[in-house]
């Protein structure tokens, strides 16, 4: 298997020369192709800071990431953006589709952003609302979809770009127990069926137990790593709980 | 001390946020200030006397105008503070929170109005105070005086005047602050409700014939003003009409355009998924559709504005074109005859019986000879019957006339007569077409639109008078183009000419002398209009009745002052008008920037660039802003023509300089607009 992502000794400083911050020291690590990698830790910890700065929104002070083998960290200006439309998905919590636009429009705004012909997007946007069972919906508009239906939406239009790797930010952060199961089992259909490979950044071990490998990060270096293997997700659950447990982290998290 | 800090630090804080709130104040500060000052920028004018009444006249109507200009930007800058505080709920949310009472927030947006308003007043007055400099220039050209004296003029009136009704205005918006403040609940405050857009498909269908009726009743609208202007408007109520059907096709083709556009470029695929243009048009759409009503006030200010404008401007220049056409000769003398119903008007029987002397024997008597100070002159009488009025020269056609017109019409004024060598003597030194009679024909002379149409209707069937016991027929079957009193505007209604031989002596009404003097001179002119006018001063008078002076000076001075008050009044109107439309339009535009926030963000993890996501904002609010305008622009193509037909007097060359001049205004003031709520919106939905 093929690595996508390569994490090399990172680190990225907050604050002035008197009072210095380590987000992430010096942290290392690496994600293959068709992986679900769950990035778990306390608040704090530097696992956002890590996310913003693999979709280039956040610098590092040092070391280097790769993307599909290029150096992100070494890119600059437009081709930032560039990198961030042709490799990068995102999926937001809320759905984050714009309500103004149809379903279709919605997932078409991720190809038409890259100037791709309007013959090619129509192609493209079908064939991917067929595999995530959406094509009855595409001409609604968000408010008329129910929830499990914006959801996919918002994945067709993280992957239809075809990117690297697709990246979440406390996915089920503000929702309840039920649209969070739907969310997570739309990943686990993105990543198996799909083989999309997914980074996924997140407090709630329930949310990890969904993944197959999670890293535990803690003062801004790795805790720790479990993978899932073959085992039961009730099972992995069970061993997440037992490392947050460990870490001592997720009372003050979990209210 | 710590609240004033506080208000003080906010203004700081979000003093991009309140760019155009100041901008607007400030505007209107300056304007204000601008147009109050007229009246000491004329001081310095060298100027006549009666151009001094005429300044006058202007600055009271211009005072009644500020009051009026005072509500338009009170309610203006209402509307712009209460948008502001809304957009602060949530800052005043954690204020509570933190138990801060409600007095105490009133006194921190009370301490940030008087902050906005010093700073505002102070910004705007130094602005006025420059702009009024050039308008002395503007005053100046206006009253045709010369400049050579320019001095800075500082108008200590105006300020004070300006500093007590803007002072008024921000205590008005202190209370209602207050009030709102007061009214507020916590939880509504910290509630930011996300708002999820329902979008309401209009049926593409009815939007087009909604939109096909909408232009045709605005193409009947813009016909009644126009070219079937005759047929259609014939009260002064009638004008209502094209009014009241143009404001409602206005409305409904914003209502059915906002559905349409869409519908057309969606249709145009490869336009409409390149790029952002889909967000883009998305996004024009929904706030096209949501603000359907406001969009048409402000177009329907902005044709407001354009027209008044540019037909103040044009009416100006037009007004002192026409002056060569309707004031030919220097100066024109009158005596009316008078008879004994004279005596209970405080004349006695000596002027009575002198008052048939006429102008030439009546200034002899007082020592004043015309030769000595006219090179040419003419002199004519012009007769009167009592039992010969409008009424009776219609004839036959006066009840169809009556029937079909409801103004105001002086049927019981007697007509006024006068022999056709007397006639033609005006003609030959007014440069008029001279005419021949035969000796049972008469003819009309006029100059006053409507009152040629009315007569028209009589003289085209060959109406037979009866006049001093002739019978006679029209020669023409048209009023003939002319006048032979001189005046500001076309103001003859008629004037009877009859071959000399058929003239009854008795009838006599006035006696006219039309002359020019030799000299050239403007204030030597003046001089001996004074000197006629004087003659009253002179024990004599108790015995003569001294003529009536109409000279050109006057008239040129009342049609300059005229143009003058009527530019000003237009311009400061206009303005103001323009200022607050736009001004509304921006704030509307803010207000979706900052709802708006959320979707650039996403745009941006999708991986638009800034250039893309600024583009689309670009267009968005130059979409939004030329929509309105290009309504009103069209509207106002008509509207100008028929207020050139109204006041009938403008060339085309006159009315395209105006149009010029009201272009200019709107691309400073609107541009201007448009250019900071460009910039205000990139700053809201820039990242943090």
């Amino acid at each position: 298997m093929s690595t996508i992502l390569k994490i090399d000794k990172v680190e990225k400083y907050y604050g002035s020369k008197s009072s210095l911050t380590k987000a992430l020291d010096n942290l290392s690590f690496e994600v293959d192709k068709g992986e679900f990698v769950a990035i778990m830790g306390a608040s704090g910890s530097g696992k956002t800071t890590l996310l913003n700065c693999i979709s280039t929104i956040d610098k590092v002070t040092s070391g280097h990431i790769f993307v599909g083998g290029e150096d992100i960290t070494k890119l600059k200006g437009n081709n930032l953006n560039k990198f961030r439309r042709e490799k990068l998905g995102f999926i937001f919590q809320d759905f984050n589709l714009l309500d103004t636009l149809t379903a279709y429009e919605n997932i078409s705004l991720a190809l038409s952003i890259q100037n791709k012909s309007a013959k090619d997007i129509e192609k493209r946007v079908n064939d991917i609302a067929t595999k995530l069972g959406i094509k009855d919906v595409l001409q609604k508009y968000p408010y008329q979809m129910s929830g499990g239906q914006k959801q996919r939406v918002a994945s067709a239009r993280a992957i239809i770009t075809d990117p690297q790797i697709v990246l979440a930010d406390e996915p089920t952060g503000a929702l309840d127990s039920k649209s969070s199961r739907i969310l997570l089992e739309n990943f686990d259909y993105l990543n198996e069926k799909l083989n999309t490979t997914i980074l996924m950044v997140t407090h709630d071990s329930f949310c990890a137990s969904y993944a197959s490998r999670v890293i535990f990060i803690k003062d801004g270096k790795v805790f720790n790593e479990i993978i899932k293997g073959n085992s039961s997700r009730k099972d992995f659950f069970d061993k997440i709980i037992d490392v947050v447990t460990l870490l001592g982290g997720e009372e003050n998290d979990n209210y | 001390m710590t609240t004033i800090k506080l208000s003080f630090r906010n203004i700081k804080k979000s003093f991009k946020d309140y760019a155009i709130y100041f901008f607007t104040l400030i505007l209107g500060v300056a304007i204000f200030y601008v147009f109050n000052s007229i009246e000491s920028q004329t001081v310095l004018l060298d100027v006549t006397e009666s151009t001094y009444e005429v300044i006058g006249m202007m600055t009271t109507m211009l005072s009644a105008a500020s009051v009026f200009v005072a509500f338009i930007l009170g309610f203006l800058i209402i509307y712009a503070s209460r948008f502001l505080i809304k957009r602060r709920n949530k800052e005043f949310g954690i204020y509570m929170l933190l138990g801060m009472s409600k007095r105490k927030i009133s006194m921190i947006l009370f301490f940030e109005t008087i902050l906005i308003g010093i700073i505002s007043l102070a910004v705007g007055l130094g602005l006025g105070v420059l702009l009024s400099q050039l308008m002395s220039m503007l005053v100046a050209n206006m009253f045709e005086a010369d400049m050579t004296k320019y001095q800075f003029i500082f108008s200590q009136d105006a300020c004070i005047k300006t500093l007590i009704y803007f002072g008024i205005m921000y205590v008005i918006v202190m209370l209602f602050n207050a009030i709102n403040v007061g009214k507020c609940k916590l939880i509504d405050l910290i509630q930011t409700s996300k708002k999820s857009e329902t979008i309401k498909l209009k049926n593409p269908l009815l939007c087009t014939v909604v939109f096909i009726l909408s232009v045709v009743a605005l193409g009947y609208a813009y016909y009644m003003v126009t070219g079937g202007i005759n047929e259609t408007i014939k009260t002064p109520e009638d004008i209502l009409k094209p009014i009241v059907i143009g404001a409602i096709s206005t409305f409904f083709i914003f209502w059915s355009l906002s559905g349409l556009i869409l519908k057309i470029v969606m249709s145009m695929k490869n336009l409409y998924v390149k790029g952002l243009n889909a967000f883009t048009f998305r996004q024009v759409s929904s706030k096209i559709n949501t603000t359907v009503f406001s969009m048409t006030i402000i177009s329907l200010m902005l044709f407001v504005t354009i027209c008044v404008l540019s037909s103040s401007l044009s009416l100006k220049n037009s007004m002192t074109a026409n002056l060569d056409e309707l004031a030919p000769a220097d100066i024109q003398l009158t005596i009316s005859v008078k008879d004994d119903d004279w005596l209970d008007q405080g004349y006695n029987e000596k002027q009575i019986e002198n008052s048939k002397l006429g102008v030439r024997k009546t200034l002899e008597a007082f020592d004043f000879n015309i030769d000595d100070y006219f090179k040419e002159y003419v002199e004519y009488n012009s007769y009167r019957m009592e039992d010969f009025t409008f009424a009776d020269s219609l004839g036959d056609s006066l009840e169809y006339v009556k029937n079909n017109n409801t103004s105001m019409i002086p049927y019981n004024m007697p007509e006024e007569i006068i022999k056709l060598s007397d006639y033609n003597k005006i003609a030959k030194i007014y440069n008029n077409e001279e005419y021949t009679l035969n000796q049972d024909e008469y003819m009309i002379i006029a100059d006053y639109d409507s009152m040629i149409a009315i007569r028209d209707i009589a003289l085209e069937k060959g109406q037979e008078l009866t006049i001093f016991g002739h019978k006679l027929k029209p020669k023409y079957n048209e009023c003939k183009d002319g006048f032979i009193e001189m005046a500001s505007n076309h103001i003859n209604s008629g004037v009877i000419v009859v071959p000399d031989e058929i003239v009854d002596e008795q009838y006599l009404a006035f006696n006219s002398i039309i002359g020019n003097y030799y000299t050239d001179d403007l204030d030597e002119q003046r001089e001996i209009k004074e000197q006629i006018l004087d003659l009253v001063k002179n024990p004599l008078s108790a015995e003569y009745c001294l003529p009536t002076v109409n000279s050109r000076v006057d008239i040129s001075e009342a049609s300059i002052g005229l143009g003058a008050l009527v530019t000003f009044l237009g311009l400061y109107l206009g303005i103001v008008f323009l200022i607050a439309s736009v001004a509304i339009l921006a704030l509307k535009e803010l207000t979706e920037s900052t709802d708006n926030k959320e979707r650039y963000k996403m745009l941006r993890k999708l991986g638009a660039d800034e250039k893309m996501i600024n583009k689309s904002l670009f267009r968005q609010i130059a979409i939004f802003f030329m929509f309105p305008l290009l309504i009103a622009i069209i509207h106002s193509i008509f509207g100008i023509k028929f207020c050139s037909y109204i006041i009938s007097t403008f060339g085309n060359e006159q009315l395209l300089n105006s149009i010029i001049m009201t272009a200019v205004f709107i691309v400073v003031i609107y541009g201007g607009y448009f250019l900071i709520t460009y910039l205000c919106s990139k700053n809201i939905i820039k990242e943090k």
